[in-house]
């Protein structure tokens, strides 16, 4: 299904809605270069004042973890319960905890 | 260690049953692949085709408040499009493609945009009814069992939420103004409520992908079922601003829901089949604007390439 | 003095309201989706501006006027926005060369004005100044991306510096209006916003591989209210609705 695609790579956007906040992921938007990446992201996701910051990265430069490797890289996680502040049993009564 | 395509497709239905979404690169049932790239590419197609009949008034937007929230709004639908058409992406088909299906007829869209805007009164009746219906359709869809359509229905529901509310105060300035503005109106009620009432498409015993669409859960509701929530939403108010619905036969039943008349489905499938006022014209501006747009797009590829 | 003001500030929004609506024109004429979102964008500061200087305009007059009868109830000779904001959007390029002298000169003329001693003026300059240098820096990049593509590209956006150029003279032609409220403080230095105006021009040509056009022909008369062809069709269709109802509230 592959044709030449004349509307340039795909970029994704990532935006900062207050500095001090994490850039979280917007969308993505399709550019030429790196320039007009980010003048189509600002126009496209701060349009509302949602951004005071902002990111593109090309989307073929994103690594993700394939879906037949998901079990090994998040299964392990599930059982280290002593990660977790409930895990632990306090007194009643006690403060500040 | 290979799974069979039975077992896939059984982990795959239990997945959707348990409200999990679906992500790009997870196994998926080459027809809900197709069946999504399908509906969302439509989707795209329509928020894009969208821009044209309320392009139509643009210049000639009343006052200067009136022409700059129709801009925007105009503009959010192009945005709406371009989230779209990115979802649909993820799925493994070029916006290129997308629009070449469009241009070679081989894509739709939604028909009420093959409806001519005629008088200042459409803009209302289009972010009221037009809006008003694509909305009850979207909150339903934010809950799509496709993870990149989903997100991007979450934004556009919110993104939208003034669209409907932008039409209907053209609408009530209209209905409240002199005797010329309350019947452009009438008229444009006239002219949008039945092509509406279509946009949820055929009734749930005619429509051809509608049953394996909410068992996979790309659609949460039925056609018929959303069709009379925005009818009972939209009637009343209708009534609040003195317009009156084109249905004789509209009633309000004693659950205070309303019985409407009969949609007329052999304007709807004329319409879909490419018959109607402006389909061609609609597809002519758009192709227009692509092909003129080609020197600007190989002088980009050009440029990045140096 | 009251009168120059309201003339003064009347054609700034009168260069952002006939700009405005020619973006606005190009809404869904896009070469790709995410400019054609990008453009409205600059058509909305542009209308925003407009707004603001009509505002202030009507205010300055002090008639009773608001700033949509600025906007919808003028006729032709007595707008006084500059020529080369009514041309029609012809190509891409016609649209990017035409954007791109006038951010240049909003640009300098807003960062001028930005320090007058009319407090209302520097206030929207000073807001439209934001908006209007991420107007130049797009515009630029497009002349560069433009002239440097490819020879189809080049050879358009030369055609374009040709077509629109005479229309760049009569930015800086200083009329007694200009002249009275530079002495007061209030309005811009046209002889210097001339040379930064040049200055960049001459340097994003350069960059973009595209040539200065030769001085010739230079069109001129908007700010006695004198315009081309097109400003009448703008007004006829973009006042259409007021004038058939002037009764009518919108």
């Amino acid at each position: 299904m592959k044709t030449k695609d004349n509307q340039g790579p795909l970029w994704e956007v990532f935006t900062q809605k207050k500095q001090g906040q994490p850039f979280r992921h917007s969308g993505s938007v399709h550019a030429y270069d790196k320039t007009l990446a980010i003048e189509a992201a600002r126009d496209l996701f701060t349009r509302r004042n949602e951004g005071t910051g902002l990111w593109v990265v090309k989307s073929e430069f994103i690594i993700d973890v394939q879906p037949e490797e998901a079990d090994s890289f998040f299964e392990p996680a599930k059982d280290k319960i002593y990660r977790h502040p409930t895990f632990y049993d306090m007194p009643d009564g006690v403060k500040n905890m | 260690m290979k799974k069979n395509t039975e077992q896939l497709e059984l982990e795959f239905q239990e997945k959707i049953d348990n409200e999990i979404k679906i992500e790009p690169k997870d196994w998926m049932p080459d027809a809900y692949r197709k069946n999504l790239i399908r509906q969302i590419s439509q989707h795209a197609h329509s928020e894009v085709i969208g821009m044209q009949p309320e392009g139509n008034w643009i210049t000639r937007a009343p006052s200067l408040r009136a022409k700059k929230i129709l801009l925007a709004k105009i503009q959010d639908e192009g945005g709406h499009g371009l989230y779209l058409y990115s979802a649909a992406e993820t799925l493994g088909v070029s916006r290129d493609t997308f629009l070449q299906w469009l241009h070679q007829g081989k894509a739709k869209y939604s028909s009420i945009f093959n409806y001519p805007t005629l008088n200042w009164a459409d803009m209302g009746a289009i972010g009221w009814l037009v809006d008003g219906a694509a909305i009850v359709n979207q909150v339903s869809l934010q809950k799509t069992s496709y993870g990149p359509y989903s997100r991007a229905m979450v934004r556009i529901c919110k993104e939208e939420s003034f669209h409907q509310r932008q039409g209907y105060e053209i609408m009530t300035k209209m209905a409240r103004g002199t005797k010329e503005q309350k019947q452009m109106a009438q008229d444009a009620l006239n002219r949008f409520w039945w092509p509406a009432l279509m946009m949820f498409g055929p009734h749930d015993s005619d429509s051809a992908h509608s049953s394996q669409s909410l068992k996979w859960k790309i659609k949460r509701e039925s056609n018929d079922t959303l069709r009379q929530r925005f009818i009972d939403k939209t009637v009343p108010q209708a009534e609040l601003i003195g317009l009156t619905v084109p249905d004789p036969d509209l009633e309000l039943q004693p659950n205070g829901s309303y019985k409407t008349g009969e949609i007329n489905w052999d304007e709807f499938w004329n319409v879909v089949k490419g018959n109607g006022p402006c389909n061609k014209q609609r597809l002519a501006h758009h192709k227009k604007a692509h092909d003129e747009g080609r020197w600007v797009r190989e002088a980009c590829l050009a440029f990045a390439e140096h | 003095m009251k009168n120059k003001l309201f003339k003064y500030t009347l054609r700034l929004g009168d260069n952002a309201l006939i700009l405005g609506h020619r973006l606005s024109e190009n809404c869904s004429k896009g070469p790709y989706l995410e400019e054609d979102i990008s453009i409205t964008n600059t058509a909305l500061d542009l209308l925003g501006q407009a707004e603001a200087f009509y505002k202030y305009a009507a205010q300055v007059e002090d008639a009773g006027r608001t700033e949509d009868d600025l906007a919808y109830k003028r006729p032709e000779n007595e707008f006084y926005n500059l020529q080369l904001t009514e041309q029609p959007n012809g190509n891409f390029a016609h649209i990017q060369v035409r954007q791109f002298f006038i951010d240049a000169f909003n640009y300098y003329l807003f960062s001028q004005l930005k320090e007058s001693k009319d407090p209302t003026l520097a206030a929207i300059a000073a807001k439209s100044l934001k908006e209007v240098t991420y107007h130049l820096r797009r515009s630029s990049e497009w002349m560069i991306r433009l002239g440097k593509g490819t020879p189809e590209s080049n050879q358009k956006t030369q055609q374009a510096l040709e077509d629109l150029w005479q229309f760049t003279h009569e930015m800086f032609v200083a009329d007694e209006v200009d002249e009275t409220l530079l002495k007061e403080g209030i309005a811009a230095d046209l002889h210097k916003l001339k040379e930064h105006w040049d200055a960049k021009v001459n340097e994003i040509l350069e960059q973009a591989n595209l040539q200065r056009p030769e001085d010739g022909y230079h069109a001129t008369g908007s700010k006695k209210g004198y315009h081309t062809e097109y400003l009448g069709y703008i007004l006829a269709e973009m006042q259409y609705l007021p004038r058939a109802y002037p009764d009518a509230k919108w």
